[in-house]
């Protein structure tokens, strides 16, 4: 596998990107709303305790490994099903790539740009959250070593399984609707384990929980990058499509 | 340059392509004709090696299709423009195909030249920064033909490069094909447009799941016409076909069918070089006066309806 024929499809697919502003608008503005708000609405209208804070702070920045999950859907369903559907897939396919290329070359396209929101949108909602909660804490919370786990760890292993997720259903149905539909699925265990740490069965503001889900999700992405492979299948794509 | 043997491609219970044989000298241009559902696209698809072969052999410059590494370098020697044309609408033209000659490593310097080239030759390089989805149907066309040419390839597979096109693009297209041919590139063309075929093709295949015929299209003519049945005479009069004439005509021995129009009539006729002066007696005898009186052979259009139907059948 040739990592410049998959980095060449990716600049390809982030030039056409750029001439997308709805997807990019979504992609931006979601994650970087959230880092106002919440800080906001935390600071000055919720009046929290400090020991609520503590409880509420790790919660709220987990909450981006969801937007992590979330905001990939819009690139990575499009992805193969899109090319289809613009019918530019045949003449892809008939390069002298592989599928290993290819979806890698979708991979990372459908990866860095919701990286990139979402990893400024934390470190902005990180700042925010500081500036107003130093005067209840008496101390800046953020950074610490469970916002570098959830920054640095899960969030891009979050994102790397939605994205995966997202080219195996894009390449299995044969319209971007029921891909985008069928790929937001993958935010739903982050959603479960969000709402476990708010009902109190897992802690989020403990590392080695942190931990633990990071590394099962390795497990499930290095798992999907086979799946997706095996289920990337050109001929099916080309004869059985409508 | 192109060689199959047996090739066959099964869907299931349906066959799709029937153990089509066929060879391709390097610098010739083939045409495949064939209705629609005849297995054109499917058998360019596995030449391509975009699906796999069900069974039988093919080979494009020595390498095996359907052998996974020889695949690539099939694909490195051809170049493809597909029926539907599948450009990034939001991308330039120029970007189109930049980012192609990118995946067939060409160099920046091969790119620069080939892109300015084929776009002055196709007529696009004032539009050169212009996104392709604001093009002309045909001005797409001529893109997607630039495109599979970016790498120079020695081997062009198209596939019905100028259906849908005006008269003017199509002539665009059909020149240029023309002046891929002086440069001696092998060029398997799908069309279902005779006239084109006649024009552009050096040979012709006829298609119809099977291979069911192979030739020149004088060739293909001249073995219809000796086939029988379908040379004909065409015989203007001054006036207008009569009854009389017609009757008169048709219990000539040895005559097929006859049809008439205005002042024209058409007589299909076994041997017309020894018939001709029967039926001109006969005309004359039933009244008719004859402006001129011609033989006709088999068109490459009445080749291909007769094959398919046979074929069909």
């Amino acid at each position: 596998m040739r990592l410049s024929k998959s980095w060449i499809i990716a600049a390809k697919d982030f030039k056409t990107l750029r001439k997308k502003k709805n997807i990019l608008y979504t992609l931006f503005v979601i994650p970087f709303l959230i880092a106002v708000l919440i800080p906001a609405v935390i600071g000055y209208v919720a009046h929290k305790s400090p020991a609520e804070l503590v409880v509420f702070l790790p919660a709220f920045l987990f909450f981006y490994v969801i937007l992590a999950a979330y905001l990939a859907t819009p690139i990575a369903s499009y992805t193969i099903v899109g090319e289809k559907v613009e019918k530019s897939l045949e003449p892809l396919l008939a390069t002298p790539t592989t599928d290993s290329e290819i979806l890698l070359g979708k991979g990372i396209s459908a990866f860095l740009p919701p990286l990139a929101a979402v990893l400024g949108g934390s470190a902005l909602f990180m700042l925010l959250m500081d500036l107003t909660t130093k005067d209840k804490l008496g101390y800046y919370y953020f950074p610490d070593w469970n916002s570098a786990i959830v920054i640095l760890l899960l969030l891009p292993l979050a994102l790397l399984m939605s994205v995966q997720v997202n080219v195996i259903v894009s390449s299995r149905v044969a319209d971007v609707r029921t891909g985008q539909q069928l790929g937001a699925l993958a935010v739903i265990p982050f959603m479960g384990v969000y709402l476990a740490g708010e009902l109190n069965l897992i802690n989020l503001g403990e590392a080695s929980n942190l931990l633990i889900i990071a590394a099962a999700l390795l497990v499930v992405d290095v798992l999907l990058f086979f799946v997706s492979r095996a289920t990337f299948r050109r001929e099916e794509i080309l004869t059985r499509w409508k | 340059m192109i060689e199959t043997v047996n090739l066959t491609k099964k869907f299931g219970d349906l066959t799709a392509v029937d153990g089509v044989t066929l060879r391709i000298e390097e610098g010739e241009v083939f045409g495949f004709l064939g209705p629609n559902g005849a297995g054109k696209t499917t058998t360019v698809r596995m030449l391509c090696c975009l699906i796999s072969k069900t069974s039988g052999t093919a080979s494009i410059g020595g390498y095996e299709v359907g052998n996974g590494p020889d695949s690539l370098r099939i694909r490195k020697l051809i170049g493809f423009v597909p029926d539907s044309v599948g450009l990034y609408d939001d991308l330039s033209a120029y970007d189109n195909l930049d980012f192609y000659g990118k995946l067939y490593d060409c160099t920046e310097a091969q790119r620069k030249e080939n892109i300015e080239r084929f776009l002055k030759l196709l007529g696009l390089w004032e539009k050169k920064d212009v996104a392709a989805g604001t093009f002309s149907k045909g001005m797409k066309q001529k893109l997607a033909v630039a495109r599979s040419l970016i790498h120079d390839p020695k081997v062009l597979f198209m596939d019905e490069p100028t259906a849908n096109l005006d008269p003017e693009s199509a002539k665009t297209v059909r020149d240029f094909i023309l002046e891929l041919k002086k440069e001696k590139k092998t060029i398997f063309l799908n069309t279902h447009n005779l006239d084109e075929a006649q024009r552009v093709c050096d040979r012709i295949g006829i298609l119809s799941t099977k291979l069911i015929a192979t030739g020149t299209p004088q060739e293909l003519e001249r073995a219809l016409s000796s086939g029988g049945g379908t040379r004909k005479t065409v015989v203007l009069l001054q006036e207008q076909a009569t009854d009389a004439i017609l009757a008169e005509v048709r219990k000539l021995p040895g005559v097929g069918n006859v049809t008439a129009e205005g002042n024209k009539l058409e007589v299909a006729l076994s041997d017309p070089e020894k018939q001709n002066a029967v039926l001109i007696e006969a005309i004359i005898k039933a009244g008719g006066h004859i402006q001129s009186a011609t033989i006709v052979g088999a068109s490459l259009e009445d080749v291909y309806l007769k094959l398919v139907r046979e074929g069909g059948s």
